[in-house]
């Protein structure tokens, strides 16, 4: 049995006048102990559809389980057995990282000493300072601390909320180690994030815009639907580069990527005819490879495509 | 219970952390109190008058030397013309003026009949008519005194006695008053802040992600608030009782048994607010415009209801500091026992009670 269904939810806010869709009928499914990330920009649905999944909200239409119980008739069950750490930092600020953790704890039934194997990798990054306030941790440190406190109870499914934003690359990185030596445990994890790079490691990603899911698939799936050639450019006006690849003939899309700009290329075109246009164009000194697309170029294809 | 017990415990954290906050808690009454007692007083102590003597005899001596002595006056300044006087008052430096004409015990002694002029300075009001009857009441004791041996034909003389209150002190109106107010103003306002600070910090979210039942929530809230209040109030009659000399005439157990009844009503509605509003200056405002204002004019305390017009007294009915105030007043003050108050203890039960369910129905166990 699927540890998360969602089936055809649909969710929406304000009244007659101005209705903002936030869910358009999302349905997908996860796998016991997988590791699923939602990706998608700010405002595409994710923390309403994380909402109604931890029962905070209602759907307005269709339904949701999670570990096989209904979201709405069995919020109360549902209650006992997830982890929730919402997108904010919502701890209590004024009580220390050990009354935090004990604290919640207690409402869990439970004690530290009882799951601290659970934790132990985690929480003993910030042990040291266990006696300091939760108000006055470093972004790091406070992730670290909110995701002891979702995971104290031991929760067969957690939703993590946004996880990594406003956090650093470091801490981003090692926060995804961890998820991962979670997902050895057992435990399933849900996981939102706007960061496309952090899809790759995911066991599957949804691809989420507008409150719609694009595509559910693997990270290799992903990568492997996207079929059309593909460029990096660099040069040294890069801002006038990106204007004239956009003009050209054979390019579907061009868009900045790090220090390179990405061309889509429509097919039948290849890199050569990329470098020749550039050279018509008195760029003497562009650089153009021909590159595989990584899981970032083809949710930029999948989004613009659904936008036209 | 472990739950609770811990919940209490984080909610005990909070108050004693926020240093600030709890100083103001537990200091708000005590500064009131003070307050109320030393300086909002509207008894009126030592007034600075001035006496135009025109006579200058034994009668207006000895009048001049009463009044003086009194603990209501004080004579500091001499006048010898009118228009002194006027730039006296202009001045502020007195409140009150006494003229007495030319051969004023000479009047007295031959015509039976001498006048005695006295200006106030009316520029608030009930000072200036509280000081003509202090010196008019001197006065008239002067010419008891003086008349005591001869029989006057018809007179009719009013015996006054201030039952309960000989002094006629404001303390023992304005402490049941003060005691609705801070109780008002601890529980409903700290209770209605404390509940939607959760709402906006976010941590209402993660606690309804858990096995808590809302109403465990909601109570292990209240607790730290009605530990707080009991305090205040053990604060509150500590010092009336030794710092103002108002007597507790009545049970002291019913007294406090009242108090922790109107703090569960205020709860109670600071719960209410809690759960109607998102952020804590909604909160605030709610509290203090639907609460404190009408618990200052509608009491009682401050305005006498009796003088409302008829809409104000029906809507202040529905206010529980009048009912509270009316109690405390009845038990502290009058010294009566439960009899006296069954009917308004039972309103205020009444209210504690609609306010609770209205709430606890009222109390999201969802985000929308």
């Amino acid at each position: 049995m699927p540890a998360v269904i969602a089936n055809n939810l649909t969710k929406q806010y304000g009244k007659k006048k101005d209705i903002v869709q936030a869910l358009k009928g999302i349905s997908f499914e996860v796998e016991q102990g997988e590791l699923f990330g939602i990706i998608g920009p700010d405002g595409a649905g994710k923390t309403s559809l994380f909402r109604i999944l931890t029962t905070l909200l209602l759907p307005d239409g269709g339904s949701a389980s999670v570990d096989g119980l209904d979201v709405v008739k069995d919020f109360k069950a549902i209650r006992h057995r997830v982890g929730y750490m919402p997108g904010r930092f919502s701890l209590y600020q004024d009580l220390t990282i050990e009354e935090n953790l004990e604290f919640f704890a207690t409402i869990f039934n439970t004690t530290i000493k009882e799951n601290y194997d659970l934790i132990k990798d985690i929480y003993q990054q910030i042990e040291p300072f266990k006696d300091r306030r939760a108000g006055k941790l470093s972004g790091g440190m406070k992730q670290k601390l909110a995701l002891s406190c979702a995971l104290i109870h031991k929760p067969s499914v957690l939703f993590l909320d946004e996880p990594t934003t406003g956090v650093d690359a470091v801490s981003r990185k090692e926060f995804w180690e961890m998820l991962r030596s979670l997902k050895k445990q057992g435990i399933t994890i849900l996981v939102s994030t706007p960061y496309m790079d952090e899809a790759s490691l995911c066991d599957r990603v949804a691809l989420m815009q507008n409150g719609e899911i694009l595509s559910v698939d693997s990270p290799e799936g992903v990568i492997a639907s996207f079929k059309q050639p593909l460029v990096a450019v660099k040069n040294d006006n890069m801002l006038q580069l990106l204007n004239d690849l956009q003009q050209f003939e054979g390019a579907q899309d061009a868009y900045p990527f790090g220090e390179y700009h990405h061309v889509v290329l429509k097919n039948g075109y290849t890199g050569p005819a990329v470098a020749d246009y550039l050279r018509q164009h008195h760029y003497e000194h562009a650089a153009v490879q021909t590159i595989k697309a990584d899981i970032e170029d083809c949710f930029i294809a999948l989004m613009k495509s659904e936008k036209h | 219970m472990k739950q609770f017990i811990s919940f209490v415990k984080k909610e005990f954290h909070h108050i004693w952390r926020d240093k600030r906050t709890l100083f103001i808690l537990l200091g708000m009454p005590i500064m009131q109190i003070l307050i109320f007692g030393f300086a909002l007083t509207n008894e009126v102590k030592n007034s600075q008058i001035a006496i135009f003597d025109q006579s200058n005899d034994a009668a207006t001596q000895a009048l001049r030397t009463e009044l003086d002595a009194s603990r209501y006056f004080d004579v500091v300044q001499d006048i010898h013309s009118y228009p002194e006087i006027e730039a006296a008052f202009k001045k502020g430096a007195i409140k009150l003026a006494v003229i007495f004409p030319e051969n004023f015990a000479n009047d007295l002694d031959h015509f039976n009949t001498a006048q005695v002029q006295l200006i106030a300075d009316a520029s608030d009001p009930n000072v200036a008519n509280t000081l003509t009857n202090y010196a008019t009441s001197i006065i008239l004791d002067y010419q008891d005194r003086i008349t005591n041996n001869r029989r006057l034909p018809y007179t009719i003389k009013a015996e006054m006695r201030m039952l309960y209150n000989p002094q006629l002190k404001g303390a023992y109106s304005f402490v049941p008053g003060v005691m609705a107010m801070v109780l008002m103003l601890v529980c409903t306002l700290m209770t209605a802040i404390t509940i939607v600070r959760e709402k906006e910090l976010g941590t209402m979210e993660i606690m309804l992600v858990s096995p808590m039942r809302p109403f465990k929530i909601v109570a292990a809230k209240a607790v730290p608030y009605l530990l707080l209040s009991i305090v205040n109030i053990t604060s509150i009659l500590l010092l009336s009782v030794f710092v103002l000399d108002v007597p507790i005439n009545g049970s002291l157990l019913l007294l406090i048994f009242e108090g922790i009844l109107f703090t569960l009503t205020c709860l109670a509605f600071g719960l209410l607010i809690s759960t109607k509003t998102d952020s804590q200056q909604t909160a605030m405002f709610i509290a203090l415009t639907g609460m404190f204002l009408p618990t200052i004019m509608l009491s009682g305390f401050m305005f006498p209801i009796e003088n409302m017009p008829l809409p104000l007294r029906v809507i202040s009915n529905i206010v529980p500091a009048k009912w509270f105030y009316y109690i405390v007043k009845e038990v502290m003050i009058k010294g009566l026992g439960i009899g006296a108050v069954w009917k308004e203890t039972l309103i205020l039960t009444g209210m504690l009670l609609f306010l609770l369910v209205l709430s606890i129905r009222n109390f999201k166990i969802r985000l929308a």
